[in-house]
């Protein structure tokens, strides 16, 4: 299709285009429903070519940014452009972004093959392909999406995960210059989930488009995305590489958002947290210091039967695949979650146990509540 | 589901089944039945020498050009009120909603008399367009103000509930697709309830044609001129002309006949998108 090896080579134009070709540019963008802050002043950029990911709980925010962009919303303030041109100026037509829901919104009434051609069809009469240049596309858009042999269904005919991809396929029919997509596996099973998402990563570098994808899913956002913006109630918490947010989270939002965690009150001296009679190396975001808490992740967490640690009591222990996952309290009621390799299991390993509890590593904010 | 059926009491079962059976044929098949059979006691000839007469083929005509302007009337005012209440929200949803099943709940008889409190000889504009030399209560005007009220609700009914269930996740498709306006509707919208219109349209036209107490209110009864099919059934049944009643109620029964089994036809064939519009 021309539309896609057009778009393939796009991240080469980009780089033939210098420093000039900026992508996508969200500036100080703010949004009120009623008294209902949903955006309170977001900055965000994606490169040509991105693959970037809008990670949040509900609420956050992170869907009206992205409506924001295709243009079903307008912001109370703030601008949006695409290299020069000025989002909010267009229309969404002259916008040309894709846009894929999480409740798919296929056309119910047209055949699949209807569906991808929508956009092509309703483009005004001088634009429009010929109905046998349509036709074609829509034939190399069903062979991206490995649906060819569907096209003369109806969506109702087919699965969820079916479904979403003729969605995907439909919104790059119109060969977006930005591809929006909502949660899009929000409503399918785990399985299909995750096919979806390497399918996902793989159609988005052969076409090259520059992506934006929310999700609530922290391990779909860290697995699929070039960059992550996690957002807090209206407000981007922290950008960066996955491996960034994971080795240097910002604050203890982010942190506790991007996985299971722990928490233990310490005294920071340098990059030395200090327990009641042991210590772990710390990673201090700035502008923590004394008497703080100390976050850590069940995997990075060690259980022993003697030795310097936390006093704990196991309180239950299950066995998930090669890992077992233990709970514990200590005596002052807080809980713990500690993740073990199967087989350094420790014998005697059983609810009631008496065991020492060690954090291997531990992440220290300045925003972190003390427990 | 299974487990809510009782397996045991058999012979209970066909005894309730065969009680609803004899009722509905009691109640609704015997009188249909009956108007067939009385519209033809005389003969085929007497049958359709009822349709020769000048009064009848008026009161046909009456109702024809009723039902002609009414229904689309109602439908696009239906079809504006769904679209209203399914896709959007505003200050007032819940009024607007009530307002339109207003003439559901309100006797026939009112929404006959309230033309006659507004525009009659005594009414609030009798004596202004009394003077303006403008008749409206007995009068096809005054019939056809009266049927719009009564039929008010057809169209609306049937599409809100389908429109709401659909929501709005397709036009906003659209929209990111590039369509404007004119093709979401053409394009998304009105596919998506063609038939659901189409049966309301069906019932609309159908309860138009038959009504009977509000436009006996505004009719004034004038036969060849203001008498519609019901009234002029009456007014043949009063004058003790059974066939030629009959024969003219026939049509109206027939007219419920075909109603019903374009509803069957539409179900039936369109089960599937229903039952898909509903899911969602």
């Amino acid at each position: 299709m021309s539309g896609v090896s057009q778009a393939s080579s796009h991240p080469a134009r980009a780089a033939e285009d210098g420093g000039r070709a900026q992508g996508l540019a969200v500036k100080d963008v703010a949004k009120r429903f009623g008294r209902f802050p949903a955006l309170k002043g977001v900055s965000i950029s994606a490169e040509p070519g991105e693959f970037l990911a809008l990670l949040g709980p509900s609420g956050s925010g992170k869907t009206t940014l992205l409506r924001i962009i295709a243009g079903l919303e307008t912001p109370d303030a703030g601008t949006v452009f695409l290299q020069s041109e000025d989002f909010l100026a267009q229309t969404p037509r002259e916008r040309r972004v894709g846009m894929v829901f999480q409740s798919y919104a296929l056309f119910r009434h047209m055949t699949v093959a209807k569906n991808i051609a929508f956009g092509l069809e309703v483009l005004p009469r001088a634009q429009r392909p010929r109905k046998a240049e349509i036709k074609a596309r829509v034939k190399q858009l069903l062979a991206l999406i490995q649906l060819e042999d569907l096209g003369g269904r109806y969506p109702r005919q087919l699965s969820g995960g079916q479904q979403q991809r003729v969605a995907l396929a439909r919104a790059l029919a119109i060969e977006p210059r930005v591809l929006l997509l909502d949660e899009p596996f929000g409503a399918l099973d785990a399985k299909v989930r995750k096919e979806l998402r390497y399918w996902l990563r793989r159609i988005h570098d052969e076409t090259g488009v520059t992506t934006i994808f929310v999700t609530h899913d922290q391990e779909e956002a860290m697995d699929l995305a070039d960059r992550v913006a996690v957002l807090k109630e209206g407000r981007i918490e922290q950008v960066g590489a996955p491996e960034a947010l994971h080795e240097h989270p910002a604050s203890a939002f982010v942190f506790d958002f991007l996985g299971e965690s722990n928490r233990l009150p310490c005294h920071l001296s340098g990059d030395l947290a200090a327990f009641d009679g042991f210590s772990a190396p710390a990673v201090v975001a700035p502008g923590a210091s004394g008497n703080t808490t100390a976050w850590f992740r069940p995997h990075e967490t060690e259980l022993s039967g003697e030795g310097p640690g936390l006093g704990v009591t196991v309180t239950g222990v299950h066995n998930q695949g090669g890992l077992v996952r233990v709970d514990l309290s200590a005596a002052d009621g807080s809980t713990f979650e500690v993740d073990l390799p199967r087989v350094s299991r420790p014998t005697g390993l059983g609810v009631g146990a008496q065991l020492k509890l060690r954090p291997r590593r531990v992440f220290v904010f300045a925003d972190a509540p003390v427990p | 589901m299974r487990t809510m059926v009782p397996e045991k009491p058999k012979g209970f079962a066909w005894l309730v089944v065969g009680a609803a059976a004899l009722w509905m044929g009691l109640a609704i098949l015997l009188p249909l039945v009956s108007v067939f059979v009385e519209a033809f006691r005389q003969g085929a000839a007497a049958y359709f020498a009822s349709f020769q007469d000048p009064d009848a083929q008026a009161a046909i005509k009456l109702t024809l050009q009723v039902a002609l302007v009414a229904v689309p009337l109602n439908a696009l005012f239906g079809l504006a009120a769904a679209w209203l209440i399914a896709k959007f929200e505003f200050a007032g949803k819940g009024l607007l909603l009530t307002l339109i099943d207003l003439p559901f709940s309100l006797s026939p008889v009112i929404s006959g008399l309230v033309w006659v409190l507004v525009f009659g000889a005594n009414g609030w504009f009798g004596p202004l367009l009394d003077q303006l030399g403008v008749r409206i209560i007995f009068t096809y005007t005054g019939i056809l103000l009266a049927t719009i009220l009564v039929t008010f609700p057809f169209v609306a009914r049937e599409l809100i509930p389908l429109m709401q269930a659909q929501g709005t996740d397709e036009e906003t498709a659209a929209v990111t697709l590039g369509a404007g306006g004119r093709d979401i509707v053409w394009r998304v919208t009105l596919p998506n309830i063609a038939w659901a219109l189409v049966y309301g349209v069906l019932l609309c036209n159908a309860r138009a044609m038959g009504e009977f107490g509000a436009v006996s209110v505004v009719s004034g009864h004038i036969r060849g001129l203001t008498d519609t099919m019901p009234l002029h059934v009456e007014a043949l049944y009063n004058d003790y002309n059974f066939v030629a009643a009959f024969a003219v109620a026939s049509l109206l029964a027939g007219l419920a006949l075909v109603t019903l089994a374009v509803k069957t036809l539409l179900e039936w064939r369109f089960s599937s998108e229903l039952a898909s519009g509903a899911r969602r």
